[in-house]
Formats: C-alpha cells, sequence, structure tokens
C-alpha cells in the first residue's frame, strides 16, 4: 500500500515536470515551427533508448521574484541514449521554461552530462534553444556558462561533440557550439549572434533582422560557424544519425565497421574528370566512384565550395576525404577553403580516421582581397594540419598540382604515406601558361614573333612538365595509375597502413597559425 | 551521375598559372571589392559613433595635434586629432550626426 502510493507520487511528480513550462507555451513554440524539447530527443535516439536524469533539479535563485518561480528541470533535460546503437550523451534545453535560460542549476545539469560523456568515453549531443543568460541569476548564469566552455574544450579531439541550434543561441551562449565539432542548424529556426539586432540597432544605428544577421543560412555559406544544414527539424536528426554511425564514438575507438559494398556503377570514374585540364568537374563525382555504395558524407557543403571535405566508406572502413573542387572558383585554394580543410583534416587525426586527399588545382587564388584578409597565415593551416597529421594519408593527384598547392594538398613532403598519380597529372613549380609569363618572359618579349615563341613554349613546357613522371623520377609519388585502379590502390594502402605509428618529437602542443 | 555536363555557363579565375573555367565563384569572391589607396586628403571615420564636437570649421589652418572633432564610440569619448598641418576644405557632419565606419566626415586641401 506504502510503496503504491509512493509510486504513484512519483508518476505524479514526473507527469508534471514533463509538460514543461505548460500547454501556452508549448503551442508558443509549435507556432514558430519548432518541435518540443522532449519531443526533440525522442526523434533524434533510438526508439525506448532514452533514460533521463536530473529531472527533479530545481533552481534555488531568490532574487528578482525569482522565489516565487517553479521551473520544470530548470528548463533543460540531460540524459543518455543511443543512437544507431551507439551510447551517446544528450541535453535539450527546454525554450518553454523561462525561454530555456541559463541559470545555475540549468548549467550544472548540462555540466553533469559533458561530465558524464567524457567520463564514459561517448559522444555528446547538445540541442540548443535559449534564450541566453538568466539575467535574474547574475553572475551564476556567466559561471554556468564558463562551466560549460571549459567542458567542451577539456573534451575536445576525446569525444565528438555535436551541437544542434534548433532556436536562438546567443550572446556568451552560442561559444558553446563553437567550441564543438559540428554544428547542425536548421533553416529559418537556427539563429546564431553574438550581440543581437536590438544591441546591433542600439549602438550602431544598424537596422538587421535575426534571419539575416545569424541565420542558418548565413552561418552556412557566410561565416563558416555551421557545418551541416537542413530545412527541418527532422531532416537535421537524420543527418545526426547518419554522422554518429560512421564516426568513431570517441578517439580510442574505430569508425563502426561495415561491410563493404561496391560503388554504384552509375559513378563511373573513367567519365568523370575531361581531358582538357581548363574544363572543370564536380569531384564529388570522383568521391562518389570510389566509396562504398557511393555514400559520401559531405561537411560544410555551402561554404568555401571551392574544397570539399567529407566521410565515406572504403571496404567498411569510414576515411574523411578532402578534395579541391573545379567547379567552383576552379578549385583554388583561399583563406576559406584553408580552413575548412585544416580544421576538418585535425577532426580525422584526432579520431584516428585516415585522410584520402584527391588533388586538382591551380594554386591560390591571388587578390589584395585575400592578401589582406590573411591568405599567408590561413593557407598555413593547412600545411600545419597536414604535417601534423599522424593518421595514414593517401593522396591521388588527379589533374593539375601547380607550385605551392601542390606541397599543400597532402603531398609526400608533408608525411602523406602514399601519393598516386593519374597519367593526365601536371605536377611543376608553375603552369604551363604561368611559365610563357614569367620564365620565358624575356625570350618572347625578344623574339621575332612573340606570340608564336609565346606558343611553342607552353607547348615545350606542357611536354616536358606537365605530367606526373618528372615528380615520379624523384620518387616524389609513388606510382602513375590508372583511373579505374584508383579504389584498388587507395584500399590497399589503407589497409596495409592499419597499424601506422610515427614518433613525433614530445611537445605539450604546437603553435598552429590560428 | 547520369549527365556529367557540369555547367551551362563557365566563368574564368586567372591565377598566375593560368586562366582556369569553372561553373561558380563564392559569395566572399563575388563580393570583394578593388582595393583604393587611401587618401591622405580624406578624414573617414573608423568606427560607428556619434559626433558630439566639432573643433574647427571650414577654411581653417590646422597644425599637428590640433583637435579636429571629438565623437562617442562604445561608451567612451574619443577625439581625432590633426596629423599634418593643412587647410580645411569642407565638413560633412554636425554635431548630433550618427556616423557609420568609413563615413567622410572631412576634406583636406
Amino acid at each position: 500500500m506504502q510503496i503504491e502510493s509512493k509510486l504513484y507520487e512519483l508518476e505524479k511528480r514526473k507527469e508534471k515536470i514533463s509538460h514543461g513550462g505548460g500547454m501556452k507555451a508549448i503551442e508558443k513554440q509549435k507556432a514558430m515551427g519548432k518541435l518540443t524539447a522532449r519531443e526533440r530527443i525522442i526523434a533524434l535516439l533510438d526508439a525506448d533508448s532514452f533514460h533521463e536524469y536530473d529531472i527533479f533539479v530545481e533552481h534555488d535563485a531568490h532574487d528578482f521574484g525569482m522565489q516565487n518561480k517553479e521551473l520544470p528541470g530548470d528548463g533543460v533535460i540531460i540524459g543518455t541514449g543511443s543512437i544507431c546503437g551507439v551510447p551517446v550523451a544528450i541535453f535539450a534545453q527546454d525554450f518553454t521554461v523561462a525561454g530555456g535560460s541559463l541559470g545555475l542549476m540549468h548549467a550544472r545539469k548540462i555540466s553533469k552530462i559533458m561530465d558524464y560523456a567524457l567520463n564514459m568515453r561517448m559522444p555528446l549531443i547538445g540541442i540548443n534553444d535559449s534564450g541566453g543568460a538568466r539575467i535574474q541569476e547574475g553572475v551564476n548564469a556567466l559561471a554556468g556558462y564558463g562551466e560549460i566552455f571549459f567542458r567542451n574544450t577539456l573534451s575536445s579531439g576525446v569525444i565528438p561533440q555535436i551541437s544542434v541550434i534548433l532556436g536562438p543561441c546567443a550572446g556568451g551562449a552560442v561559444y558553446s557550439p563553437a567550441l564543438t565539432d559540428f554544428v547542425f542548424v536548421v533553416d529559418n529556426i537556427s539563429k546564431m549572434f553574438i550581440t543581437g539586432p536590438e544591441v546591433i540597432k542600439t549602438v550602431l544605428g544598424e537596422e538587421i533582422s535575426q534571419e539575416e544577421l545569424g541565420g542558418a543560412r548565413v552561418h552556412s555559406e557566410i561565416t563558416g560557424n555551421a557545418h551541416f544544414f537542413a530545412t527541418s527539424e527532422e531532416e537535421c536528426f537524420v543527418q545526426i544519425r547518419k554522422l554518429i554511425s560512421t564516426i568513431p564514438a570517441n578517439n580510442t575507438e574505430k569508425a563502426p565497421l561495415i561491410e563493404t559494398a561496391e560503388p554504384k556503377p552509375e559513378y563511373d570514374i573513367n567519365q568523370v574528370v575531361p581531358g582538357d585540364p581548363t574544363i572543370p568537374y564536380d569531384v564529388r563525382n570522383v568521391i562518389k566512384s570510389l566509396t562504398d555504395d557511393s555514400d559520401f558524407i559531405e561537411v560544410m557543403e555551402l561554404f568555401a565550395g571551392n574544397i570539399v571535405v567529407g566521410f565515406g566508406r572504403i571496404e567498411g572502413e569510414t576515411v574523411g576525404f578532402v578534395a579541391n573542387q573545379p567547379i567552383v572558383m576552379a578549385g583554388v585554394l583561399d583563406c576559406d577553403s584553408s580552413d575548412k580543410a585544416a580544421r576538418f583534416i585535425r577532426y580525422c587525426d584526432a579520431f584516428n580516421i585516415p585522410i584520402v586527399t584527391l588533388e586538382d588545382l591551380p594554386g591560390y587564388l591571388p587578390g589584395v582581397d585575400q592578401e589582406h584578409a590573411g591568405v599567408i597565415r590561413h593557407g598555413a593551416k593547412l600545411l600545419y594540419a597536414y604535417s601534423e597529421a599522424t593518421v595514414p594519408k593517401i593522396t591521388v593527384i588527379l589533374r593539375k598540382a601547380y607550385g605551392g598547392g601542390y606541397i599543400a594538398m597532402g603531398s609526400r613532403h608533408l608525411r602523406a604515406d602514399f601519393v598516386f598519380a593519374w597519367p593526365g597529372a601536371e605536377i611543376a613549380v608553375m603552369g604551363p601558361e604561368g611559365a610563357a609569363n614569367i620564365i620565358f618572359r624575356k625570350e618572347i618579349m625578344e623574339a621575332e614573333n612573340p606570340e608564336e615563341t609565346r606558343k611553342a613554349k607552353i607547348q615545350e613546357y606542357k611536354e616536358k612538365f606537365a605530367n606526373p613522371y618528372v615528380a615520379a623520377a624523384k620518387g616524389y609519388i609513388d606510382s602513375v595509375i590508372a583511373p579505374e585502379e584508383t579504389r584498388r590502390f587507395v584500399a590497399h594502402a589503407l589497409s596495409v597502413a592499419k597499424h601506422k605509428t610515427v614518433l613525433r618529437p614530445t611537445k605539450k602542443h604546437g603553435i598552429p597559425p590560428f | 551521375m547520369s549527365n556529367n555536363k557540369s555547367c551551362e555557363e563557365l566563368l574564368s579565375v586567372q591565377t598566375m598559372h593560368g586562366t582556369f573555367k569553372t561553373c561558380a565563384y563564392t559569395p566572399s569572391f563575388k563580393q570583394r571589392k578593388a582595393w583604393q589607396p587611401a587618401n591622405p586628403k580624406h578624414l573617414l571615420s573608423f568606427i560607428p559613433s556619434t559626433i558630439i564636437g566639432i573643433e574647427v570649421k571650414a577654411g581653417d589652418e590646422v597644425s599637428p595635434g590640433d583637435v579636429l572633432l571629438r565623437f562617442k564610440a562604445m561608451k567612451m569619448d574619443n577625439t581625432i586629432k590633426a596629423e599634418t598641418a593643412g587647410r580645411i576644405k569642407a565638413i560633412h557632419v554636425a554635431v548630433g550626426d550618427k556616423v557609420a565606419k568609413g563615413v567622410l566626415m572631412m576634406e583636406f586641401e
């Protein structure tokens, strides 16, 4: 009898809290096209896998009328569950409770689940939907954020950390996602900025909407703060599930290994790359002609399109791809593409994911804007990332590899393990036209017929240098291979590199060109 | 990959190694501005601010160190002083004006 009444009380308490901020607040959330925090967790995680903790946590603030407020769960839900069978830790801020604002206990709950995630070495997923700091709790709210940022940094490179922006994430709050590995945004729902439109209007007199300042598209296309873009919350959850089932759960485990599958026949590697080196093609078609089932999870698809990064599988094993993209900006390297690739390479290195580089680029983008934006220091990030990485690194030079671009894109000199080149590869310190403009300039100018001399010099340079054999003669590349041999060679290289062990000088850490 | 034709219209990208064709530019490339050398006769605002005082008028001769105008930005009061000797040609702002960054405030002869 007694136990029954106690059980009854437990159920009643849980039921009251499960309604969050109440029906009216839930209706407002729905009207904005948003799911509730609980609905999001249930939709994202495997069915019936969610275990919630700290349901009964209450705030104990007493300034500014807080003593009269009951805030279920203090506005955040934490717990563990699984995604595609992989144990994960998760928190979801509840916008229906005090606008999802962060107070001392709210932050403590998030800190707790972050500690669990790190201690148990499982991926952390944070669903952000919050109006920001709970002003009534003053410095306690700031302390709460600081504890979260520290934990994000502590866990960085140990467990995958995923941020899902399903509402406002502004002011200090937005630094947590910035410290995580992958930020997922949803069109018209995600809003991220340090200072919002109201402050910008007051201080600077500039008018801009939340969406234009920090909506999903802005961060996917312009700022590079977001890595995955979806048009609905449901689509976003599918993306997260796909990613979790592909990447390792922590930095000592391999990614889930699945049965190998052949690339789909419609992706024919022989049909992708045109013979004329000035004509572009979509390098993703090359990637899909190499990956199992032609599956490819592209990361930061909408940002710095001139380089493509993402995950695919080769013979069941997850690899990270870095590939120049000729259909955008002719595949040049610049500030944004260097940033994008360098960060992805470091993620793969931290989590023991081999890196496959597909190279076809005409060098760096010239311009005063690039120089003044710091292309020197951004470009250096790519050199640093490739050199630092000790995971197996395999490079395939598809076509152009001129000058500094040749060095930067996973060359042997940055300690790529295997470098292959296609027969049409042009590995040279200059492109033939560049050579005419620079090396042969005097000769052309002084010739009787400059135009003809120029053409002849370009042809001469093309025949002598614009091929893979000069580099092959020095052993700078390991083999010249036919396109259709690529998957076979890469798969073999990956399989022999399984136990790769290289020693590097002991150091606390280097100083990458931030 | 039923149709490997990359795009209808090809755009050009120039590098030191030659000119290459592509299908799309990045947004940052499309929005890039041609570089303009700074004009020493122009005084531009370097921060969004509110003008709180103008100490000179058109026609005045100024020496290095003379205060030209005072403004309020980010809750701090600031002054702009003349860097070289010269004569004020025109003043384009008034006390109370809210100016954005990069606005032409004064011209020298």
